[in-house]
């Protein structure tokens, strides 16, 4: 397969947005030629045949691991906020999300 | 008295014999760190004053507690540590060389931090690195370009470059630095220092800013094999909460290599595919002399074939990525951080990439597919092992490239790491050793990988050829 991946600035454009990214034009532009050269290279593993092969998503073998459900002591309310750059209340303030 | 250029062994020696104090080691790094890291710029952060006040209560706690004893308790009492920037560390600004975190300052230590200083470790700074570790050359950190101490027109690599060079430059004892694919081994096979990844789930992810989640794995980086030994005894283990990290009982690593000075019934695989066309002759020369010694050790040396390494890079590009886009969705400026309108240029292409591998049509054409193939790799790998114990084999392809070098390359990192990708895809232990230096006096690296768990038995080895090679005594001159 050695068809070019058919990424277009819009494609971009699409990608940023679901990806709460603001890029500017260029960005737009130079991203289009990159991610496509990227996606080109990826091209080479069409080359395995993997139709048998099982997907790995983790390599530790571990399976269902879990912890006592214990309270333990946390974060207080006030060490929670400390990194915020708005803080309402006791909260954290965010951009409102409803329009009236 | 330059007690910065000491070991942690050494170091531990004349603490305990009191021949300095740990004020006195701690006051030689930060000379050191004033003196030439505005050249270097290993660090991004110096906590000068916090670990002055450490040294103080470290040597009132020694005082009180007598001198062999209390190392017993802390196996790590007054050493100091460069850490890189992307370990959480309570009260001390943590930024992983990024705009989005430059302010940021964790109410919490990550596991790591938690045992280092459990163990009576000191901090004397954070490190820089690729801003949130993507790349190999800390050309991508938000904030400057750290340099190689055996010449500052050179990159130290990355992404845990300043580690790398803090170590290399004696500006601390040891450091700790974290690989996702290279980032350990392919900074201290530029710098010339030892490089430690452990294998995936041994050290606790907790804490660290994510990366790539599956592959992520935090290391020590050290001027000696002993002393990776040591940390990584102090760094390994199950964490509650890390849910990756394993419940396998973590031997004493120093203790079970001491003494080793022979590769008698080890069999070292060689694999054909790690001599990439493209490769430094130099590089391939040093490390062919290298496997001769592991020869001359009583190793039985075999050549071994492996999958193409091309394989693994874009397997690896598409894991990171995607994982890359799914980790830093977290970044949204509201509860820390400045909004995602501070992510650089290269953040906000992995994660344009990964949100495209991981968006609706195209799954199956990229993640899984990716997945797929990385269990052809693992299972190259499981069959390798049935042959050789270790398998041998450059750990870069070049000696450290010049500043620029990765101006506009978007596989840089990717394509600078192709030798160390496969075994992180598949979570398994290596270590770079320095075997030796180009004609122009850059440091050449080697890496050892084993099976998963087998960080002891890699440690004796690179035990066994420190000692009879000494490359790790020569020093860069800076």
């Amino acid at each position: 397969m050695k068809d070019k991946t058919k990424l277009t600035d819009d494609g971009v454009r699409h990608i940023a947005k679901l990806a709460n990214l603001t890029l500017t034009e260029d960005e737009v532009k130079k991203l289009q030629k990159q991610l496509s050269e990227t996606l080109d290279y990826i091209k080479v593993l069409d080359e395995l045949d993997t139709s048998k092969i099982e997907p790995t998503s983790q390599v530790t073998g571990l399976k269902k691991i879990s912890r006592e459900d214990k309270v333990k002591s946390s974060l207080s309310q006030k060490e929670a906020l400390s990194s915020s750059f708005s803080v309402l209340n006791g909260f954290f303030r965010t951009k409102g999300v409803l329009e009236k | 008295m330059n007690l910065n250029k000491l070991t942690i062994l050494d170091a531990k020696e004349g603490l305990i014999k009191r021949q300095f104090s740990v004020k006195e080691l701690v006051n030689d790094c930060l000379s050191r760190i004033n003196k030439i890291d505005d050249k270097v710029k290993a660090f991004v952060t110096v906590c000068e004053k916090e670990a002055l006040e450490d040294a103080e209560r470290c040597d009132t706690q020694k005082q009180r507690c007598g001198d062999t004893k209390i190392f017993e308790k802390f196996p790590l009492l007054g050493i100091p540590f460069a850490i890189k920037d992307n370990f959480c560390t309570k009260g001390m600004r943590t930024t992983a060389s990024s705009k989005v975190l430059a302010n940021y300052v964790p109410v919490y230590d990550a596991t790591v931090v938690k045992k280092l200083k459990e163990a009576g470790a000191i901090i004397l700074g954070k490190t820089n690195m690729d801003a949130w570790a993507h790349g190999s050359s800390t050309e991508t950190s938000d904030f400057f370009t750290t340099r190689n101490p055996w010449n500052l027109e050179r990159l130290p690599g990355g992404s845990s470059g300043g580690s790398a060079a803090a170590i290399a430059a004696d500006m601390a004892v040891a450091a700790i630095g974290s690989e996702t694919a290279g980032s350990i081994r392919q900074p201290a096979a530029w710098c010339g220092v030892v490089g430690f990844k452990p294998t995936y789930g041994r050290v606790s992810r907790y804490g660290v800013i994510a990366m790539a989640s599956s592959t992520d794995s935090p290391g020590p980086l050290t001027k000696t094999v002993n002393d990776a030994a040591l940390v990584l005894n102090v760094l390994a283990g199950k964490d509650e909460f890390d849910a990756t990290s394993s419940p396998k009982k973590v031997p004493d690593y120093l203790k079970g290599i001491k003494g080793t000075r022979e590769a008698r019934g080890i069999r070292i695989g060689v694999p054909k595919e790690y001599f990439v066309e493209g490769i430094d002759p130099e590089v391939k020369n040093k490390v062919l002399e290298a496997i001769k010694v592991f020869g001359n050790l009583g190793a039985e040396i075999k050549e071994i074939s492996l999958l193409n390494p091309k394989y693994s890079v874009a397997v690896y590009t598409i894991l990171q990525r995607s994982e890359v886009s799914s980790n830093l969705a977290r970044y949204d400026g509201i509860r820390y951080g400045n909004s995602r309108a501070a992510f650089g240029q290269e953040a906000k292409r992995r994660i344009m990439l990964g949100t495209y591998a991981l968006s609706a049509g195209y799954y199956d054409q990229y993640y899984l597919k990716a997945q797929k193939v990385r269990t052809i790799i693992c299972k190259d790998f499981v069959q390798a092992f049935q042959k050789v114990d270790l398998i041998i084999g450059p750990t870069s392809p070049c000696t450290a490239l010049p500043l620029g070098a990765t101006k506009d390359a978007s596989m840089f990192g990717e394509l600078q790491d192709i030798l160390v990708e496969a075994s992180s895809i598949a979570g398994l232990p290596g270590i770079n050793l320095n075997c030796g230096f180009s004609s122009s006096g850059l440091p050449i690296g080697l890496q050892i990988i084993g099976p998963s768990f087998s960080e002891e038995l890699i440690l004796k080895m690179s035990l066994a050829y420190e000692q009879e090679t000494n490359w790790h005594k020569k020093k860069a001159q800076i």
